[in-house]
Protein backbone atom coordinates (compact mmCIF):
# COMPACT_ATOMS: atom_id res chain seq x y z
CA UNK A 1 0.00 0.00 0.00
CA UNK A 2 1.17 3.61 -0.72
CA UNK A 3 1.93 4.80 2.93
CA UNK A 4 0.79 8.53 3.01
CA UNK A 5 -0.79 10.90 6.37
CA UNK A 6 1.25 9.23 9.05
CA UNK A 7 3.34 6.82 8.47
CA UNK A 8 5.15 5.53 11.47
CA UNK A 9 5.99 6.03 14.91
CA UNK A 10 9.55 7.75 14.93
CA UNK A 11 10.77 8.32 18.42
CA UNK A 12 10.06 7.95 21.90
CA UNK A 13 10.63 9.64 25.00
CA UNK A 14 11.78 7.50 27.79
CA UNK A 15 12.09 8.75 31.49
CA UNK A 16 14.75 6.27 33.74
CA UNK A 17 15.84 6.52 36.85
CA UNK A 18 19.75 6.49 36.21
CA UNK A 19 20.76 7.82 33.41
CA UNK A 20 24.21 5.90 33.30
CA UNK A 21 23.11 2.63 33.70
CA UNK A 22 20.71 3.15 31.38
CA UNK A 23 22.78 4.43 28.34
CA UNK A 24 24.67 1.16 29.02
CA UNK A 25 21.82 -1.01 29.03
CA UNK A 26 20.57 0.72 25.98
CA UNK A 27 23.48 0.89 24.29
CA UNK A 28 25.26 -2.36 25.14
CA UNK A 29 22.62 -5.28 26.18
CA UNK A 30 19.80 -3.89 23.71
CA UNK A 31 22.61 -2.92 21.02
CA UNK A 32 21.16 0.68 20.18
CA UNK A 33 23.57 3.60 18.64
CA UNK A 34 24.01 6.21 20.95
CA UNK A 35 23.84 9.23 18.14
CA UNK A 36 23.54 12.42 20.53
CA UNK A 37 23.09 14.21 23.77
CA UNK A 38 21.40 17.23 24.70
CA UNK A 39 21.81 20.41 26.59
CA UNK A 40 18.60 19.27 29.28
CA UNK A 41 21.22 16.39 29.24
CA UNK A 42 18.66 13.97 27.02
CA UNK A 43 20.54 11.00 25.28
CA UNK A 44 19.66 10.06 21.66
CA UNK A 45 19.47 6.19 20.44
CA UNK A 46 18.77 4.45 17.09
CA UNK A 47 18.17 1.23 16.02
CA UNK A 48 21.76 0.10 13.73
CA UNK A 49 18.78 0.02 10.83
CA UNK A 50 16.83 3.08 11.08
CA UNK A 51 17.85 5.70 9.24
CA UNK A 52 16.28 8.83 10.40
CA UNK A 53 18.62 10.44 13.43
CA UNK A 54 16.83 9.36 16.53
CA UNK A 55 14.54 7.11 17.54
CA UNK A 56 14.60 6.13 21.51
CA UNK A 57 15.65 9.48 23.89
CA UNK A 58 16.52 8.55 27.72
CA UNK A 59 15.45 11.51 30.13
CA UNK A 60 16.25 10.79 34.06
CA UNK A 61 13.21 11.67 36.14
CA UNK A 62 12.36 10.18 39.56
CA UNK A 63 9.82 8.38 38.18
CA UNK A 64 9.81 5.42 35.49
CA UNK A 65 7.69 5.78 31.69
CA UNK A 66 6.79 7.66 28.89
CA UNK A 67 6.98 11.00 28.07
CA UNK A 68 6.01 11.24 24.55
CA UNK A 69 5.78 9.17 21.27
CA UNK A 70 6.00 10.52 18.11
CA UNK A 71 4.67 9.91 14.36
CA UNK A 72 6.65 10.53 11.38
CA UNK A 73 4.05 12.39 8.58
CA UNK A 74 4.55 12.51 4.97
CA UNK A 75 5.64 15.56 4.33
CA UNK A 76 5.04 19.69 6.19
CA UNK A 77 1.90 19.92 3.72
CA UNK A 78 0.43 16.86 5.74
CA UNK A 79 1.66 18.15 8.95
CA UNK A 80 -0.22 21.35 8.57
CA UNK A 81 -3.48 19.74 7.04
CA UNK A 82 -3.52 16.74 10.00
CA UNK A 83 -3.20 19.94 12.83
CA UNK A 84 -6.22 21.74 11.07
CA UNK A 85 -7.51 18.39 11.15
CA UNK A 86 -7.36 17.97 14.60
CA UNK A 87 -7.63 21.42 15.62
CA UNK A 88 -11.55 20.80 13.54
CA UNK A 89 -12.15 17.57 15.47
CA UNK A 90 -11.80 19.71 18.84
CA UNK A 91 -8.37 18.12 19.86
CA UNK A 92 -6.26 21.77 21.39
CA UNK A 93 -2.15 21.32 19.47
CA UNK A 94 0.36 22.68 20.74
CA UNK A 95 4.14 23.40 18.20
CA UNK A 96 7.06 22.62 19.45
CA UNK A 97 9.68 24.77 17.48
CA UNK A 98 12.20 22.59 15.24
CA UNK A 99 15.70 21.78 16.94
CA UNK A 100 13.71 21.30 21.07
CA UNK A 101 14.57 18.02 20.03
CA UNK A 102 18.01 17.15 18.25
CA UNK A 103 17.80 16.97 14.47
CA UNK A 104 13.87 17.00 14.44
CA UNK A 105 11.60 19.90 12.97
CA UNK A 106 8.64 21.47 14.17
CA UNK A 107 6.41 19.48 15.93
CA UNK A 108 2.52 19.22 16.48
CA UNK A 109 1.86 17.85 20.12
CA UNK A 110 -1.49 17.01 21.64
CA UNK A 111 -2.80 14.80 24.08
CA UNK A 112 -4.77 11.62 23.48
CA UNK A 113 -7.94 10.33 25.48
CA UNK A 114 -5.83 7.66 27.03
CA UNK A 115 -3.66 10.92 28.24
CA UNK A 116 -0.67 10.01 26.72
CA UNK A 117 1.12 13.09 24.89
CA UNK A 118 1.74 12.01 21.12
CA UNK A 119 3.27 14.21 18.30
CA UNK A 120 3.73 14.79 14.74
CA UNK A 121 6.17 15.97 13.01
CA UNK A 122 7.90 15.87 9.15
CA UNK A 123 11.09 16.12 9.24
CA UNK A 124 14.31 14.35 11.02
CA UNK A 125 17.93 14.38 9.88
CA UNK A 126 18.20 11.45 7.47
CA UNK A 127 22.11 10.08 9.26
CA UNK A 128 21.83 6.27 7.25
CA UNK A 129 21.83 3.12 8.77
CA UNK A 130 25.39 3.10 8.68
CA UNK A 131 25.36 2.04 4.79
CA UNK A 132 25.41 4.28 1.52
CA UNK A 133 22.73 4.83 -0.63
CA UNK A 134 24.46 3.04 -3.67
CA UNK A 135 25.64 -0.48 -3.21
CA UNK A 136 25.52 -0.79 -0.08
CA UNK A 137 26.13 -4.11 2.50
CA UNK A 138 23.47 -5.94 3.91
CA UNK A 139 24.55 -5.17 7.54
CA UNK A 140 26.90 -3.34 9.51
CA UNK A 141 29.05 -4.73 12.79
CA UNK A 142 26.42 -2.45 14.68
CA UNK A 143 23.93 -5.37 13.74
CA UNK A 144 25.82 -7.99 16.03
CA UNK A 145 26.39 -5.62 19.10
CA UNK A 146 23.69 -6.85 21.62
CA UNK A 147 20.06 -7.94 21.28
CA UNK A 148 20.54 -4.96 18.26
CA UNK A 149 17.16 -4.87 16.62
CA UNK A 150 16.21 -3.27 13.42
CA UNK A 151 14.19 -0.52 14.29
CA UNK A 152 12.00 1.01 17.27
CA UNK A 153 8.50 -1.07 15.99
CA UNK A 154 5.68 0.02 18.47
CA UNK A 155 4.15 0.54 21.67
CA UNK A 156 1.49 -1.06 23.90
CA UNK A 157 -0.05 2.25 26.55
CA UNK A 158 -2.19 1.96 29.20
CA UNK A 159 -5.46 4.24 29.65
CA UNK A 160 -9.03 4.83 30.07
CA UNK A 161 -11.40 5.92 27.01
CA UNK A 162 -10.37 3.51 24.33
CA UNK A 163 -13.59 4.08 22.29
CA UNK A 164 -12.84 7.71 22.13
CA UNK A 165 -9.55 7.06 21.08
CA UNK A 166 -9.84 4.61 18.36
CA UNK A 167 -12.03 7.34 17.09
CA UNK A 168 -9.47 9.38 17.02
CA UNK A 169 -6.88 7.80 15.42
CA UNK A 170 -8.70 6.07 12.59
CA UNK A 171 -11.26 8.67 11.97
CA UNK A 172 -8.16 11.39 12.07
CA UNK A 173 -5.34 10.15 11.70
CA UNK A 174 -5.76 7.72 8.91
CA UNK A 175 -4.80 4.59 11.45
CA UNK A 176 -7.27 1.54 10.72
CA UNK A 177 -7.59 -1.43 12.97
CA UNK A 178 -6.03 -4.51 12.68
CA UNK A 179 -7.33 -6.51 16.47
CA UNK A 180 -9.73 -5.72 19.03
CA UNK A 181 -10.26 -7.60 22.57
CA UNK A 182 -13.77 -7.23 23.91
CA UNK A 183 -14.52 -7.12 27.65
CA UNK A 184 -16.61 -9.37 29.05
CA UNK A 185 -19.60 -7.94 28.42
CA UNK A 186 -18.91 -8.50 24.78
CA UNK A 187 -18.95 -4.63 23.81
CA UNK A 188 -16.40 -2.58 25.47
CA UNK A 189 -13.26 -2.47 24.36
CA UNK A 190 -10.60 -4.39 26.58
CA UNK A 191 -7.66 -3.80 23.74
CA UNK A 192 -7.25 -2.45 20.38
CA UNK A 193 -4.28 -2.67 17.94
CA UNK A 194 -3.98 -0.58 15.11
CA UNK A 195 -2.05 0.63 11.96
CA UNK A 196 -0.99 3.49 9.89
CA UNK A 197 0.91 1.44 7.36
CA UNK A 198 1.18 -2.06 6.63
CA UNK A 199 2.36 -3.77 9.63
CA UNK A 200 0.30 -5.73 12.11
CA UNK A 201 0.46 -2.72 14.82
CA UNK A 202 1.88 0.84 14.82
CA UNK A 203 -0.09 1.32 18.26
CA UNK A 204 -1.37 -0.66 20.71
CA UNK A 205 -4.00 0.04 23.63
CA UNK A 206 -5.37 -1.62 26.47
CA UNK A 207 -8.06 -0.40 29.03
CA UNK A 208 -6.63 0.92 32.21
CA UNK A 209 -8.43 3.31 34.76
CA UNK A 210 -4.96 5.10 35.34
CA UNK A 211 -3.97 7.56 32.02
CA UNK A 212 -0.84 7.76 30.56
CA UNK A 213 0.88 4.47 31.52
CA UNK A 214 3.66 2.46 28.87
CA UNK A 215 3.09 -1.42 29.23
CA UNK A 216 6.02 -1.85 26.29
CA UNK A 217 7.90 0.14 23.96
CA UNK A 218 8.79 -2.65 21.19
CA UNK A 219 11.46 -3.22 18.99
CA UNK A 220 11.90 -5.33 15.92
CA UNK A 221 14.12 -8.40 15.32
CA UNK A 222 14.73 -10.39 11.83
CA UNK A 223 14.01 -13.59 12.92
CA UNK A 224 12.86 -15.94 15.52
CA UNK A 225 16.55 -17.25 16.06
CA UNK A 226 17.31 -13.67 16.90
CA UNK A 227 14.35 -14.03 19.73
CA UNK A 228 16.05 -16.64 20.76
CA UNK A 229 19.73 -14.75 20.87
CA UNK A 230 18.42 -12.13 22.61
CA UNK A 231 16.88 -14.28 25.21
CA UNK A 232 20.65 -15.58 26.12
CA UNK A 233 21.78 -11.84 26.07
CA UNK A 234 19.53 -11.05 28.54
CA UNK A 235 20.12 -13.70 30.51
CA UNK A 236 23.83 -13.22 30.23
CA UNK A 237 23.15 -9.90 31.34
CA UNK A 238 20.62 -10.42 34.10
CA UNK A 239 17.95 -8.59 32.71
CA UNK A 240 14.76 -8.42 34.50
CA UNK A 241 12.75 -11.12 31.68
CA UNK A 242 9.01 -11.03 32.28
CA UNK A 243 7.68 -13.45 29.75
CA UNK A 244 9.27 -15.56 27.13
CA UNK A 245 10.40 -16.55 24.60
CA UNK A 246 6.75 -17.12 23.32
CA UNK A 247 4.29 -16.27 20.53
CA UNK A 248 1.21 -13.74 20.88
CA UNK A 249 -1.58 -15.47 19.29
CA UNK A 250 -2.80 -11.56 18.84
CA UNK A 251 -0.38 -10.17 15.41
CA UNK A 252 1.11 -13.82 15.80
CA UNK A 253 4.62 -12.43 16.69
CA UNK A 254 7.34 -14.63 18.39
CA UNK A 255 8.41 -12.16 21.27
CA UNK A 256 9.94 -11.51 24.56
CA UNK A 257 8.85 -9.27 27.17
CA UNK A 258 11.76 -7.89 29.39
CA UNK A 259 12.35 -4.98 31.57
CA UNK A 260 15.00 -1.84 31.31
CA UNK A 261 16.78 -1.03 34.07
CA UNK A 262 13.86 1.64 35.53
CA UNK A 263 11.07 -1.25 35.25
CA UNK A 264 9.94 0.25 31.67
CA UNK A 265 8.58 -2.99 30.05
CA UNK A 266 10.20 -3.37 26.39
CA UNK A 267 9.59 -6.07 23.80
CA UNK A 268 11.59 -7.79 20.87
CA UNK A 269 10.13 -9.17 18.43
CA UNK A 270 9.82 -10.72 15.08
CA UNK A 271 7.01 -11.53 12.77
CA UNK A 272 3.41 -10.94 12.62
CA UNK A 273 1.45 -10.03 9.59
CA UNK A 274 1.06 -7.88 6.95
CA UNK A 275 -2.22 -5.39 7.27
CA UNK A 276 -4.11 -3.41 4.92
CA UNK A 277 -6.69 -0.77 5.57
CA UNK A 278 -9.49 -3.24 3.71
CA UNK A 279 -8.65 -6.13 6.02
CA UNK A 280 -11.40 -6.80 8.12
CA UNK A 281 -10.61 -6.33 12.31
CA UNK A 282 -9.97 -9.24 13.93
CA UNK A 283 -11.74 -9.85 17.61
CA UNK A 284 -11.01 -12.07 20.40
CA UNK A 285 -13.24 -12.55 23.07
CA UNK A 286 -12.43 -12.20 26.79
CA UNK A 287 -12.34 -15.61 27.61
CA UNK A 288 -9.72 -16.57 25.17
CA UNK A 289 -7.55 -13.40 26.38
CA UNK A 290 -4.74 -15.41 27.67
CA UNK A 291 -4.24 -17.20 23.92
CA UNK A 292 -4.22 -13.51 22.30
CA UNK A 293 -1.79 -12.73 24.49
CA UNK A 294 0.46 -15.10 25.19
CA UNK A 295 -0.58 -18.10 22.44
CA UNK A 296 1.47 -20.90 24.16
CA UNK A 297 0.36 -20.54 27.85
CA UNK A 298 -2.92 -19.37 27.11
CA UNK A 299 -3.53 -17.26 30.03
CA UNK A 300 -2.05 -13.77 31.26
CA UNK A 301 0.67 -14.09 33.56
CA UNK A 302 0.13 -12.00 36.98
CA UNK A 303 2.13 -8.72 35.25
CA UNK A 304 0.19 -8.03 32.11
CA UNK A 305 -2.68 -6.17 33.36
CA UNK A 306 -1.22 -4.72 36.60
CA UNK A 307 2.81 -3.86 35.83
CA UNK A 308 2.73 -0.57 34.23
CA UNK A 309 5.36 2.11 34.12
CA UNK B 1 40.56 -15.93 36.41
CA UNK B 2 39.56 -13.42 39.85
CA UNK B 3 39.02 -15.52 43.10
CA UNK B 4 35.52 -14.43 44.18
CA UNK B 5 34.86 -14.02 47.14
CA UNK B 6 31.65 -15.93 48.79
CA UNK B 7 28.20 -14.28 48.90
CA UNK B 8 27.34 -12.86 52.43
CA UNK B 9 23.82 -14.02 53.26
CA UNK B 10 21.04 -12.40 55.96
CA UNK B 11 17.44 -13.58 56.76
CA UNK B 12 14.44 -12.19 55.37
CA UNK B 13 11.68 -12.25 57.63
CA UNK B 14 7.80 -11.80 56.17
CA UNK B 15 6.11 -10.70 59.17
CA UNK B 16 2.54 -11.51 56.86
CA UNK B 17 3.43 -14.88 56.01
CA UNK B 18 5.86 -16.10 58.65
CA UNK B 19 8.00 -16.68 55.62
CA UNK B 20 12.02 -16.62 56.20
CA UNK B 21 14.12 -16.70 53.28
CA UNK B 22 18.30 -16.38 52.99
CA UNK B 23 19.47 -13.44 50.59
CA UNK B 24 22.56 -12.52 49.49
CA UNK B 25 24.24 -8.99 50.54
CA UNK B 26 24.54 -8.13 46.89
CA UNK B 27 20.96 -8.73 45.54
CA UNK B 28 17.62 -7.50 46.19
CA UNK B 29 15.58 -8.73 48.62
CA UNK B 30 12.99 -9.32 45.69
CA UNK B 31 15.59 -11.75 43.75
CA UNK B 32 16.79 -13.33 46.64
CA UNK B 33 13.04 -14.52 47.51
CA UNK B 34 12.53 -15.04 43.95
CA UNK B 35 16.28 -17.18 43.93
CA UNK B 36 14.95 -19.49 46.38
CA UNK B 37 10.96 -20.07 44.60
CA UNK B 38 9.40 -18.55 48.00
CA UNK B 39 7.13 -16.18 47.45
CA UNK B 40 5.24 -13.16 49.57
CA UNK B 41 6.29 -10.03 47.74
CA UNK B 42 4.35 -9.34 43.96
CA UNK B 43 7.01 -9.58 41.62
CA UNK B 44 6.83 -6.87 38.93
CA UNK B 45 9.72 -4.80 37.16
CA UNK B 46 12.53 -5.73 39.29
CA UNK B 47 13.71 -2.15 38.42
CA UNK B 48 11.97 -0.23 41.10
CA UNK B 49 9.62 1.59 38.31
CA UNK B 50 6.14 -0.74 38.77
CA UNK B 51 5.69 -0.01 42.49
CA UNK B 52 3.90 -3.66 43.21
CA UNK B 53 6.92 -4.76 45.49
CA UNK B 54 6.62 -2.17 48.08
CA UNK B 55 7.28 -2.62 51.53
CA UNK B 56 8.10 -1.63 54.80
CA UNK B 57 11.04 -2.87 56.55
CA UNK B 58 10.55 -2.78 60.46
CA UNK B 59 14.17 -4.18 61.64
CA UNK B 60 17.31 -4.43 59.90
CA UNK B 61 19.45 -2.63 58.09
CA UNK B 62 19.99 -2.20 54.22
CA UNK B 63 21.38 -0.14 50.88
CA UNK B 64 19.00 1.09 48.57
CA UNK B 65 19.04 2.39 45.12
CA UNK B 66 17.17 5.16 43.39
CA UNK B 67 13.10 4.34 43.54
CA UNK B 68 10.27 5.92 41.56
CA UNK B 69 8.44 8.68 43.01
CA UNK B 70 5.23 7.22 41.73
CA UNK B 71 4.81 4.50 44.31
CA UNK B 72 7.41 6.21 47.29
CA UNK B 73 7.13 9.23 48.85
CA UNK B 74 10.38 11.30 50.48
CA UNK B 75 8.27 10.80 53.96
CA UNK B 76 7.48 6.82 52.91
CA UNK B 77 11.52 6.59 52.44
CA UNK B 78 12.55 8.47 55.64
CA UNK B 79 10.26 5.57 57.27
CA UNK B 80 11.69 2.68 55.66
CA UNK B 81 8.92 2.43 52.85
CA UNK B 82 10.83 1.02 50.19
CA UNK B 83 10.52 -1.42 47.06
CA UNK B 84 11.74 -4.80 47.81
CA UNK B 85 13.62 -4.94 44.15
CA UNK B 86 16.04 -1.80 45.05
CA UNK B 87 17.26 -3.14 48.83
CA UNK B 88 19.80 -5.01 49.40
CA UNK B 89 19.84 -6.74 53.03
CA UNK B 90 23.09 -5.36 55.29
CA UNK B 91 21.45 -7.24 58.39
CA UNK B 92 18.95 -9.87 58.70
CA UNK B 93 15.75 -8.24 57.76
CA UNK B 94 11.68 -7.72 58.68
CA UNK B 95 9.62 -6.36 56.63
CA UNK B 96 6.05 -6.35 56.07
CA UNK B 97 4.19 -6.43 52.11
CA UNK B 98 2.54 -3.34 51.36
CA UNK B 99 2.23 -3.57 47.36
CA UNK B 100 -0.14 -5.84 45.37
CA UNK B 101 -0.91 -6.59 42.27
CA UNK B 102 -3.80 -4.98 41.60
CA UNK B 103 -5.96 -5.84 38.43
CA UNK B 104 -7.65 -2.81 36.96
CA UNK B 105 -9.95 -4.08 33.44
CA UNK B 106 -12.44 -1.45 34.68
CA UNK B 107 -12.45 1.11 31.95
S1 LIG C 1 9.05 -4.96 41.09
FE1 LIG C 1 8.53 -3.10 40.09
S2 LIG C 1 9.12 -1.65 41.58
FE2 LIG C 1 9.86 -3.51 42.43
FE1 LIG D 1 4.12 -5.46 21.35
Amino acid sequence: MATTGVMRPGHIQLRVLDLDESVDFYKNVLGLVETARDEAGRVYFKAWDERDHNSVILRQADRAGVDLIGFKVKDAATLEQLDKDLQAYGVATERVPAGELLETGERVRFTIPTGHVMELYADKTDVGNGQPYTNPDPWIPAAEHGIAPHRFDHCLLYGPNLEENLKLFTEVLGFHLVERILMEDGKSLLATFISCSHKAHDLAFVAHPEPGKLHHVSFLLGSWEQVLRAADIMSMNRVSIDIGPTRHGITRGTTIYAFDPSGNRFETFCGGYETYPDHQAITWTFDEVGAGIFYHDRKLNERFLSVVT
Amino acid sequence: MATRTPPVWHAVTIADTGETYRCREDESLLIGMERLGKRGIPVGCRGGGCGVCKVHVTAGSFAKRVMSRDWISEDEEAGDIVLACRVRPQSDIRLEVLGKMKKNVCA
